[in-house]
């Protein structure tokens, strides 16, 4: 009897949950969380009659959920495998949202600021520059007074999108990174110690003298690191900023079904160590109110939302790949 | 006579059977029975389907690699190719070390709250030790972090180079962040568990046992070596063997100090890996399906060794209450 009373409270329960508000949920990258986050309190004030729950699981799980059809959309800060997108069982849209810079950043003493190339990098990551004042880090830094020390590397022990970008432009600039190590959310570093996300690898290399490591540019800033100029495609040496990711967007290469890697992307002002994030919806959606209401989401976030990209570090996407975009969430069917 | 129940107890049964069921309705006695004996067999299911869940999650795993799984020291998520050998290793030798550090403090610190401390140390003594199992591991691996890796990396560690240099397991560079970091931080955290058993185990040797070592003229420190500690050894392992246990699952301080390097290095200033570190690091993430299933069966062989050791302590506690039990009547 009791049994039942409590089934009828929460069927009713639910009964007026549903129709005062519809819930729309979403699972995956954490990298964008901040903005996503951010995005779906702003979109209260513009339709309250949506709310959305995000989890901030990993990219793994965001594409696993999705592939499930457990959540309403996905986010991946990856594009999707041939492999796992073959699994899904209708068509799978990957729709680009923002993008961020991975930070080279170090701990030397008097901290100066240092110009890198990508095999200098890779070399250091390799374990076979072991030694700040190596005539390969000194010949890019003239002015720069470095030490006759240890480089202790420091990467992200956790698998992560940081990781993905920043082992992504080591394999497009050194083909001995790519033989030997290659890419992924996680990787089998050659050297190094491994930090529990970014402010573990943020604490680690500020903890550590003669450390280098690298960290969502936001981290950087957060915890008041130096950070790296890094030689791009075109031969400059660039900062990370919200503009020169932007640039290196726009730059990029971008096929027809948006997946794609944007790190030593040409142009003069782009910085070469940056990805972008992902939204992952399907192409048809198969409830249509919830259809309609993710849909005008997305709208709002490609029109209104990317204004709030750049105070949370995030570069917004340029005019053009936001056009299309906008044209491809368009396509979506509820 | 004691076997038997007084007068006053009899009447005391009679009085309260008034307010139970007439005599003859069992019922209440049958469904609690029921009812405490499935509460303990839903235990017993409940690690089965663990263990079972872990089974099916790792089959891709079990079926491609095999028992080569527990002694290959690959792990690389590029290639698909996965081996446990070195977070089995880091495993061990991070709780062996923690179990180093902790049992010898953890039973002189017991010694001396139940055989010398005056009695108004006690208690005070205990709060601050119980305490400690109260701090989240997570500030535990912050701590180390910004404090004590610093400490023993300026420090501690320099000097053991210094003057143990000599043996394979203090040399190398340090970084600070490694192996023994994480055994010592690991050890604070099993501290209190070892503490308190170690206590209890203590108190429960028979006074008779001293009184008989003092008739015998022997001093205090003999008095606590033979008739104490040796009376207590099996029950005093078997609290290091508990705290093993906590120390094998210890996952978020130990991510965040042993430098998270899965290799196998004779140095302990080198960073090392965990069975509980990688599957907490790099579950979230982990898109290909063999990846998850490795993670998966890292799981399990965490739950075999957790499950092994927890076996083996309480076959030792139980002989060890046994015989205590024995001696004092």
């Amino acid at each position: 009897m009791k049994k039942t009373l409590a089934l009828c409270a929460l069927a009713a329960f639910s009964v007026t949950a549903a129709s005062a508000q519809m819930l729309i949920n979403g699972a995956g990258a954490t990298f964008p969380q901040p903005l996503y986050t951010k995005w779906f309190d702003a979109y209260q004030k513009v339709d309250p009659s949506v709310r959305f729950n995000y989890q901030g699981i990993g990219s793994g799980g965001g594409q696993k959920q999705i592939l499930a059809e457990t959540v309403d959309f996905g986010a991946s800060d990856g594009p999707m495998s041939d492999e796992n997108l073959a699994k899904a069982t209708h068509k799978l849209l990957h729709l680009p949202t923002v993008a961020g810079a991975v930070a080279v950043s170090y701990n030397v003493e008097g901290n100066p600021p240092l110009n890198l190339d990508g095999p200098t990098l890779a070399g250091i990551f390799l374990g076979k520059i072991t030694k700040w004042n190596d005539p390969a880090i000194a010949g890019q830094n003239p002015g720069a007074k470095l030490p006759d020390i240890d480089i202790v590397v420091v990467h992200r022990s956790d698998g992560s999108g940081t990781s993905f970008i920043f082992t992504d432009y080591l394999s497009q600039v050194s083909e001995d990174w790519k033989a030997k190590v290659g890419k992924g959310t996680a990787v089998s570093w050659p050297v190094g110690l491994g930090g529990k996300g970014n402010p573990g690898v943020a604490g680690q290399i500020k903890q550590t003298p003669g450390a280098i490591g690298y960290v969502e540019l936001a981290y950087a800033h957060q915890n008041k690191l130096p950070f790296a100029s890094m030689k791009n495609a075109a031969g400059v040496y660039i900062a990370p900023t919200v503009e020169s990711v932007t640039d290196a967007l726009a730059n990029a290469k971008i096929p027809d079904d948006f997946r794609f890697s944007m790190v030593n992307s040409p142009g003069a002002k782009a910085y070469p160590i940056a990805g972008a994030t992902w939204l992952l919806v399907y192409a048809d959606q198969k409830d249509h109110d919830k259809g309609e209401k993710l849909v005008q989401f997305l709208k709002w976030a490609y029109s209104d939302g990317e204004k709030f990209a750049p105070d949370l570090d995030y570069a917004p996407l340029p005019d053009a790949v936001l056009q299309r975009a906008v044209e491809r969430v368009q396509t979506i069917k509820y | 006579m004691p076997d038997r129940p007084t007068p006053t107890a009899m009447s005391s049964v009679t009085a309260s059977s008034s307010i139970l069921p007439a005599p003859g309705s069992r019922l209440p006695d049958i469904a609690f029975k029921w009812l405490a004996g499935m509460a303990s067999m839903l235990i017993f299911l409940l690690i089965f389907l663990i263990g079972w869940e872990l089974y099916h999650g790792s089959q891709l795993a079990i079926h491609q690699f095999g028992a080569s799984f527990l002694w290959t020291r690959e792990w690389n998520p590029v290639e698909d190719q996965y081996g446990a050998l070195p977070f089995i290793f880091g495993t061990l030798v991070s709780s062996l070390l923690a179990i180093l550090i902790a049992v010898p403090l953890g039973v002189a610190t017991a010694l001396f709250l139940t055989e010398l401390a005056p009695l108004r140390l006690r208690q005070p003594v205990v709060m601050v030790i119980e305490m400690l199992a109260a701090v989240p591991s997570v500030i535990f691996g912050l701590w180390g972090i910004f404090v004590l890796i610093p400490w023993l990396r300026d420090h501690l560690f320099v000097w053991l180079k210094h003057s143990l240099g000599f043996l394979p397991l203090f040399q190398g560079p340090i970084y600070g962040v490694s192996m023994l970091a994480a055994g010592i931080i690991i050890a604070i955290m099993i501290l209190p568990i070892v503490t308190s058993i170690s206590r209890e185990i203590l108190r429960s040797v028979p006074n008779l046992q001293r009184e008989a070592a003092y008739a015998l003229g022997a001093t205090r420190w003999e008095v606590l070596r033979i008739a104490v500690l040796s009376y207590a050894r099996r029950g005093l392992f078997g609290a290091a063997i508990l705290g093993l246990g906590r120390a094998l699952g210890e996952t978020m301080a130990v991510t965040m100090v042993i430098g998270n390097n899965p290799q196998i290095a004779a140095s302990l200033f080198a960073p090392g890996y965990t069975l509980a570190s990688v599957i907490a690091n790099e579950f979230a993430e982990a898109t290909s399906d063999l990846y998850l299933n490795s993670l998966f069966e890292l799981g399990l062989v965490l739950l075999v060794v957790t499950i092994l050791v927890n076996i083996v302590a309480r076959l030792m506690l139980r002989s060890m209450t046994g015989s205590a039990s024995g001696k004092v009547s």
